[in-house]
């Protein structure tokens, strides 16, 4: 059965208001045979009342009223689609600069970022904003999709021009894997099909780029960490006296035998077993849920982290991170945030801000240190209790925190550990 | 040398206990929304994995609109057997019975609407702060902007435009008093995942869902089940067809295909192939464009 056999790719799309982000989703989908009969009889009826003189693509994706109304996106929308190679998750992002926190959260969980530059505009500064984000959430693959060719007569010239400004602009940021794709969304060249007026295009696709792009070598398995969720205690005759550490594996490779550490307490003991419905393991890496049991008997509990002895995370209060501001309201002076860290929360203060980056020209700005909402800084925070982490740029689950609002209970802030 | 990934349906599992997970441990009263439909038995059979060896520590609850298959709530009841299960059950009926909401009349009735009133009355009498659904991003356009954990006011209410950034997999479930939230731990399966998922661990589903004989009714280009709760026009006639139903919701609602896959391979082969989405056959989402936007703002799942 090979359709069990398929990986998993998750990529955000990112672009200005009218890149054609949404144009370009719909593309995929509907060469790729992924849109119903119903949906296009859907989208059909809409373009339709609004006198399009084309099926539009785009409103495949927008979901929500005020999106169709307005023809812009909102939210993040999460789209599906599989080829016989891979299962596709897309979160598609808004490009508004107010929106900006959204596209963080889209980039956050991502393999891939697209970023839609429009041919005849070139490098803008949401582009240079986009980009930065992607960066800045290690996000470990970069396409940039130099889009609406058709309107620029397909030139190469002007392709190449564009790619040009994108690689000088993208030497400052801190990613490996950038490739250019050039394409028309809207006519469907190089997006699933090969473009006949771009012949002196010799890459791939854009959906054979992301058929093909290797993941398999992004998650951490060197350094092992395993946060705990819950304690799993069944009280039955059968289990009567069984403790399962029940998480999702963070980083690492572990196996029964192996010998553990468990923080804050510092105590040591053995894996017994790793424990599922459908049988014990003989090693579990990320991103598995499983539930470990120890030789021991000691005190674990929500929030501690498993680890290796001689490979365990830092383990400190003063915590250095890069902040996304994601709440309409800045921070107040002296205010006390929830840390969310793996599956621990803390209490933290913010201490100091470093500098704030222009997220356009990636400037430090040491002077202006008012954050509000989008705004990206260094900032140092101060803990009530130790959080068990790594710098991001080593783990992104052990490296990343929120901060909740202890009176709104919003989630006001993301942030990326140094 | 062992190849350190994880296929599809294995990432979505591990992502979906995840959820459970987090569920149980950030809040007080959880409980799993059942519906007695494939999505809610696959949220059951993941509870079952993230607890293992316990039992789910959460209570199963049936919004009952008394409109159902008999064939569901046998299905319902054999389950809660065996897995020794609480059952709490919001009757749409006593709603009725209450006041609370009134009946729709004529031939389109359904009982649809009303359940978002008991769903929300139920949750309150039995203080439950966060409702486990088995909802999908790709079932509809205004699913696709849920979030895993998805907060609602103290209305029920879904308010899409202030909804709380969810970042990497760190979920905020702090709540006041008086507010829930749903949890949706498959939002990133399609129909095609959970099929292949129910067939690659060979999970029970209700008869419904393979092709059989039923006595039926054409009608909005779909098959509509006969029962005593069907008001026949005129022009309309009850015939037999071999169908099945790729979706579960009321009888009134729910329109079947004809079909002839009687084994789950079969189903995920006429899945793979299918041209229409799975809810293009319910009613309820066809009342208007926004229909499932509109129903979720008042507390629908």
């Amino acid at each position: 059965m090979s359709y069990l056999d398929m990986e998993l790719l998750r990529f955000t799309t990112a672009g200005s208001v009218d890149d054609g982000k949404s144009t370009l989703i719909g593309r995929l989908l509907y060469d790729s045979k992924s849109i119903f009969q119903d949906q296009i009889e859907n989208i059909q009826a809409v373009s339709d009342k609004r006198g399009s003189e084309h099926l539009e693509l785009g409103l495949l994706t927008d979901g929500l009223k005020d999106e169709r109304e307005q023809g812009i996106t909102i939210d993040v929308a999460y789209r599906y689609f599989a080829t016989p190679k891979r299962k596709f998750i897309i979160a598609d992002t808004p490009g508004h600069i107010q929106y900006t926190r959204n596209m963080v959260t889209g980039a956050s969980t991502a393999d891939v970022a697209l970023i839609l530059i429009d041919a005849r505009n070139g490098v803008i500064e949401q582009t240079c904003r986009h980009s930065f984000i992607a960066s800045l959430l290690r996000i470990p693959h970069l396409v940039v999709c130099v889009n609406k060719m058709d309107l620029v007569d397909y030139s190469e010239e002007q392709y190449n021009k564009v790619v040009e400004q994108y690689k000088e602009f993208a030497a400052k940021l801190n990613v490996h894997d950038i490739r250019f794709i050039p394409i028309s969304a809207l006519h469907g060249d190089n997006v699933v099909n090969n473009s006949e007026p771009m012949n002196w295009y010799k890459g791939g696709t854009l959906l054979h780029n992301l058929e093909t792009i290797h993941i398999g070598s992004d998650e951490n398995l060197i350094d092992c960490r395993f946060p705990v969720q819950t304690v799993i205690r069944p009280f039955s005759t059968e289990y009567h006296d069984y403790r399962g550490y029940a998480g999702t594996v963070a980083g690492g490779v572990f196996k029964p035998g192996d010998e553990v550490i468990v923080l804050p307490s510092g105590l040591t003991s053995k894996i017994k077993s790793i424990d599922t419905l459908n049988g014990p393991l003989n090693e579990a890496f990320p991103p598995m849920s499983v539930t470990m049991t120890l030789e021991d008997d000691i005190d674990v509990g929500r929030g501690d982290m498993i680890s290796r002895v001689n490979n365990q995370p830092e383990v400190k209060q003063d915590i250095e991170v890069m902040l996304c501001w994601l709440n309409k309201k800045g921070p107040k002076p002296r205010a006390k945030y929830y840390v969310r860290h793996t599956t621990n929360e803390v209490r933290a203060i913010i201490k100091e801000v470093i500098y704030k980056v222009d997220i356009n020209t990636l400037h430090r700005l040491e002077e202006d240190k008012e954050i509000g909402m989008n705004d990206i800084s260094r900032v140092m925070l101060r803990t009530t209790k130790p959080l068990f982490c790594d710098p991001y740029s080593k783990n992104k689950i052990t490296g990343s925190i929120i901060l909740v609002d202890e009176t709104t209970n919003e989630t006001v802030a993301a942030g990326m550990i140094l | 040398m062992t190849n350190y990934s994880l296929k599809h349906l294995e990432e979505l599992e591990a992502e979906s206990i995840f959820v459970m997970r987090e569920v149980f441990a950030q809040f007080d009263n959880p409980a799993i929304l059942f519906s007695g439909g494939k999505d809610s038995i696959v949220v059951t059979h993941l509870a079952r994995k993230a607890f293992f060896p316990a039992k789910i520590p959460f209570p199963l609850m049936h919004v009952d609109t008394g409109h159902n298959f008999p064939e569901t709530i046998k299905f319902r009841d054999d389950l809660i057997k065996e897995l020794g299960a609480q059952l709490i059950v919001g009757s749409v009926q006593d709603s009725i019975d209450d006041g609370r909401v009134e009946e729709e009349t004529g031939f389109n009735a359904s009982r649809n609407m009303l359940q978002t009133t008991t769903l929300l009355d139920t949750l309150e009498r039995e203080k439950i702060d966060c409702a486990l659904g088995g909802a999908r991003r790709d079932e509809e356009k205004a699913r696709a902007k849920e979030r895993f954990l998805s907060h609602r006011d103290e209305f029920g209410q879904w308010d899409p435009k202030h909804q709380r950034p969810e970042l990497w997999h760190l979920f905020n479930g702090r709540h006041s008093m008086g507010e829930h939230f749903r949890a949706f731990p498959i939002s990133n399966w399609t129909e095609m995942d959970v099929w292949q998922y129910i067939l690659k661990e060979n999970i029970a589903i209700p008869s419904l869902y393979f092709a059989h004989e039923r006595k039926v009714i054409r009608r909005n280009d779909t098959w509509i089940p006969y029962s005593e709760h069907i008001n026949l026009k005129p022009e309309e006639e009850v015939v037999t067809k071999q169908i099945r139903f790729r979706t579960l919701g009321d009888i009134t609602i729910t329109g079947g295909d004809e079909s002839d896959a009687d084994t789950l391979e079969k189903i995920v082969q006429e899945v793979a192939a299918a041209r229409t989405t799975e809810r293009g056959n319910r009613s309820d989402d066809k009342r208007s464009e926004s229909a499932m936007e509109d129903r979720k703002k008042e507390g629908y799942f």
